[in-house]
């Protein structure tokens, strides 16, 4: 995981002739399985000797949204899975909270 | 001076690439690719054994075993029942990824085959993101790690076909609520098939290997004695 982040950040500082990349924005769904601690601690190591050493990475964490399908109740989790609010139906639909993304970086050129 | 580049990519986007590369390597052999997901402790080379065991002759089975550590008890117990077996050692990673099962489909000869197992590397959180290329994707869930696995690793439950529900023989001993575990799998992923069995006993294979039976293709293969 912590690899294909490096890959796609230095092959985009590449493209764009940039010296060093300051910042990783991820955008990370809160039902996605991925741990911020340990991707910044493998960070730490792979990234050296790379244009992307010492970049900051930024998790932006997105609610988990479901749609209830049978009253077509909007909720977002707070912590554990649950039934809908509403009319109690385990019959849902997840719209977010899956997402596994680089959204964009900050670079230095000279 | 700094500058931002708009990047809006997968993390994954490469890993999926292979995976496809993957996949169509699989259909093109007719071969139906199956990535086994689980717990340490599952009981997943054992169910691996038992269903390698119980297939009809028409079936030609290969077996890809992932594991963190350069140890090979795994595939030595496959080959021990005359079904070739590859070992992937990962090298510490806790999940197999679409590059190393293109690497170990090379050492099966697919020609040879119409189903491959995969054993992935015992963990619920990491395997869940990296799509192998397999058909079907299959979580073994046992009885004596708890109900409320769903609650826990929601990711890992969505985008299975099947969820085998392992040691059922173990419930009269265990504080296991099926009900509540079933009900997290259905908030995750309404159209799973549920396949509960026990190794030890045997109960629940037979419906299992038809399934599985009914989704293997039928490719012209010397018949197994």
């Amino acid at each position: 995981m912590t690899e294909s982040i490096l890959e796609i950040a230095n092959r985009a500082a590449l493209e764009n002739k940039a010296n060093r990349v300051t910042d990783i924005y991820l955008t990370i769904g809160q039902l996605s399985s991925i741990v911020d601690d340990s991707v910044q601690f493998y960070w730490d190591h792979i990234s050296k000797g790379t244009p992307s050493e010492g970049a900051v990475l930024h998790f932006n964490r997105v609610p988990a949204r479901l749609r209830c399908k049978n009253c077509n109740e909007y909720y977002e989790l707070r912590d554990e899975l649950m039934p809908c609010p509403a009319c109690g139906s385990i019959s849902l639909e997840i719209i977010s909270g899956e997402e596994l993304l680089v959204d964009h970086i900050e670079v230095v050129k000279d | 001076m700094t500058q931002r580049i708009e990047i809006v990519r997968k993390i994954l986007d490469s890993n999926q690439r292979i995976a496809a590369s993957n996949r169509a390597l699989l259909d093109e052999n007719n071969i139906y690719g199956i990535n086994i997901m689980a717990s340490p402790g599952s009981g997943k080379t054992s169910f691996i054994m038992e269903t390698l065991q119980r297939l009809p002759p028409r079936v030609h089975v290969g077996v890809i075993e992932g594991d963190t550590a350069p140890v090979t008890i795994d595939a030595d117990k496959i080959n021990a029942l005359g079904t070739p077996a590859v070992q992937i050692n990962t090298g510490g990673e806790c999940h197999l990824d679409a590059v190393m099962v293109e690497l170990a489909l090379q050492k099966l000869d697919l020609k040879l085959l119409n189903l491959v197992l995969i054993e992935n590397v015992g963990n619920l959180i990491c395997p869940a993101s990296f799509d192998l290329g397999t058909t079907a994707n299959i979580v073994i869930a046992s009885i004596p790690e708890g109900d409320d696995k769903p609650y826990k690793y929601p990711n890992i439950y969505r985008g299975l076909d099947v969820l085998i529900i392992n040691k059922i023989d173990l419930l009269p001993y265990v504080d296991f609520r099926m009900d509540y575990f079933t009900k997290g799998i259905q908030m995750l992923n309404p159209d799973i098939k549920i396949f509960p069995v026990s190794c030890k006993t045997g109960e629940g294979f037979e419906r299992w290997i038809d399934w599985l039976s009914s989704n293997i293709p039928t490719k012209d293969l010397p018949i197994d004695q």
